[in-house]
């Protein structure tokens, strides 16, 4: 009789393993857990403590409202006089659930296009991926002033309003919606190239003769059985698209396409920060800096992630 | 070789055609006109204007139109700065942006090359990890909160740069150093990787065997396998270059062409739009052609037919 029953480590084991050797992919990943945490609880704390709410306005009628960080507002406050520390924590909310929501949007996208543009091959494949070549050339900001133009606002598509529903609805959240699918609509070729190759060097294995003789549907074969054998490069490639949406959304914040006031994210916050950069310096330095920390957190996350789960092609 | 750039050169023109056709059905997408954003018109003057611009006519029509006029190079006056053509609009603009762009790219490929290759040479040592994390700071901060921070200190602080506006060659620093920010910390990371892998190859320890000096096995015949990984990044970076030329602009209130591009699309100013993406569009093609001939010229073994 055997008692001890020897365990095998599995492919996602051994690379959470690896992780946590990895002492600056560690380090990214407890700031962003940290990030989130704060910026999901932290108002709701903060307005506790000190009783300062995000859309809080001093009623007094002073000319300048715009104070430096001091022992109660801790990164000063913004030109209307809100608590800044506040809106950094409200800002960033949306700029996390920008990372969250279009990269997987993106995901979809990609993985599907990819993964059938591979699977298929021959002419389908060319067209295909002749079309991603098309979309790379097409400025991306064009796009997305497009989609929102057309789709934001009430003119939605039921998924995006069934979406902006959990979180409040309304016009404005709306907007917010489709900015995050928008963005998603334009992160996924990369992915779709990455997918592609991998399932051309998938496709003609004998698992997947084995399940096309067993008579599994073609759409079986592409995502029960070839798109679980590429999940390693798509998660690594996911993680580090997390960073690039969210420099996405802060550029286009930034040029006053994205979100809109009375919402705010970090590169919104930027964006009314410059304005004032010789005279309240802070307004634009808190919000960037904290937006920095993350994507450096989530940077190094990214790597980390991809030493673990691909060990032979360590790249810095 | 020859006869593959030509196919590549012929391929340019009807891709450039698709992409303008895209886009010019995108713009159509959109909801509103160039004369929506005044009060609104009584209909006599709505069916002039109509009549003016051709927009009376029936959707098919309207599109042959403006596909001839792209096929002459001629995008017709722009909708909003009126008396102006497209291509003068361009031709006064697009210098800041080109100047700008080159200049910080040849900057982040001097930084990112030589921090990148001598990590590689270097590896785990000191510099190594100080250069790769610095890099992974330049990668990981927006180019609005690089561009303000310098100009906090050097313009405001102590006065070196002029803060903003296009002018003489001291107005540029500040905005090429910004903006080549990301790109030498990106160059610098593909450099290092690239070289990592090429100096445990095969044809390396060749070349040391058969006696060549350190020095020529380094910079000959390492760099060049090293680069490879750089150059294919120079298409998509140049590309992200001409686009991400706006934030930079913006901070530093450059006359670029980047900015002219967005506000022709709040505009709605159809020609110039159309014009600025089909210019954009063959540079970025022509430039993907340069790096995949410049890969022949960097590993021999690749060869085109």
């Amino acid at each position: 009789m055997q008692e001890e029953i020897v365990k095998g480590t599995s492919l996602w084991k051994d690379a959470w393993k690896r992780l946590l050797k990895n002492k600056l992919a560690v380090f990214g990943l407890i700031v962003v857990v940290l990030m989130a945490l704060i910026c999901f609880l932290g108002p709701i704390i903060l307005e506790g403590l000190t009783g300062i709410a995000p859309d809080y306005v001093p009623k007094d009628s002073d000319l300048v409202k715009s104070f430096p960080p001091s022992a109660q507002h801790w990164m000063g406050t913004d030109d209307l006089g809100r608590d800044l520390f506040a809106r950094v924590l409200q800002g960033g909310r949306i700029s996390l659930m920008v990372g969250i929501i279009s990269t997987i949007v993106s995901l979809i996208v990609g993985v599907s296009y990819g993964a059938i543009a591979g699977y298929f091959g021959g002419r389908i494949d060319n067209f295909m991926m002749r079309v991603v070549d098309l979309l790379y050339s097409i400025p991306y900001i064009l796009i997305v002033i497009v989609l929102l133009n057309s789709f934001g606002g009430n003119n939605a598509p039921a998924v995006v309003k069934a979406f902006s529903d959990l979180f409040g609805g309304g016009q404005g959240m709306n907007q917010i919606f489709m900015l995050f699918f928008a963005i998603g609509f334009i992160s996924w070729l990369t992915m779709a190239r990455v997918v592609r190759g991998q399932i051309l060097s998938l496709k003609n294995q004998e698992f997947v003769l084995a399940a096309k003789a067993t008579g599994v549907s073609t759409g079986r074969i592409i995502f029960r059985h070839l798109v679980p054998n590429v999940l390693g490069p798509v998660i690594v490639y996911a993680t580090l698209t997390i960073p690039q949406v969210m420099l996405s959304e802060a550029f286009l914040s930034f040029l006053g396409i994205g979100v809109q006031a009375p919402y705010a994210s970090w590169g919104s916050l930027a964006n009314e920060g410059i304005k004032n950069i010789s005279m309240f310096p802070w307004q634009l330095i808190f919000p960037g800096v904290t937006m920095a920390l993350t994507l450096f957190s989530l940077n190094f996350l990214g790597d980390g992630l991809r030493d673990a789960l691909d060990p032979q092609t360590r790249k810095f | 070789m020859f006869s593959f750039i030509v196919r590549r050169l012929l391929i340019i023109i009807p891709m450039a055609l698709l992409v303008v056709t895209v886009t010019w059905g995108l713009i159509r997408l959109a909801p509103g006109n160039f004369y929506s954003s005044e009060k609104k018109l009584p209909p006599a003057i709505e069916e002039n204007i109509k009549k003016k611009y051709g927009l009376d006519k029936p959707f098919y029509q309207q599109y042959l139109i403006m596909m001839g006029n792209v096929l002459r190079l001629d995008f017709g006056d722009s909708l909003k700065y009126e008396g102006q053509s497209v291509n003068q609009i361009i031709s006064r603009h697009f210098p800041y942006s080109a100047t700008l762009g080159l200049f910080a790219y040849l900057l982040a490929l001097v930084i990112g090359l030589a921090s990148g290759y001598i990590s590689a040479l270097k590896q785990n040592s000191g510099w190594d990890y100080a250069s790769m994390s610095l890099a992974m700071l330049g990668q990981s901060v927006p180019s609005f909160v690089i561009g303000p921070i310098l100009v906090i200190i050097f313009a405001l602080g102590i006065y070196i740069f002029p803060p903003a506006r296009a002018g003489g060659f001291m107005n540029y620093v500040l905005p090429v150093i910004t903006l080549s920010a990301i790109y030498a910390a990106y160059i610098a990371r593909l450099t290092r990787a690239g070289m990592v892998e090429v100096l445990r190859s095969d044809y390396i320890r060749t070349a040391r065997a058969k006696g060549l000096s350190e020095t020529r096995v380094l910079l000959r015949h390492a760099l060049k396998g090293g680069l490879i990984p750089v150059v294919s990044y120079t298409g998509p970076a140049l590309a992200a270059l001409l686009a991400g030329t706006v934030v930079v602009e913006r901070i530093f209130a450059m006359p670029g062409l980047g900015n002219i591009f967005i506000q022709s699309i709040f505009n709605r100013d159809e020609p110039l739009t159309l014009g600025i993406v089909a210019f954009l569009s063959i540079l970025i093609m022509v430039f993907n052609l340069l790096v995949d001939i410049s890969y022949a010229f960097l590993d021999p073994r690749i060869r085109y037919e």
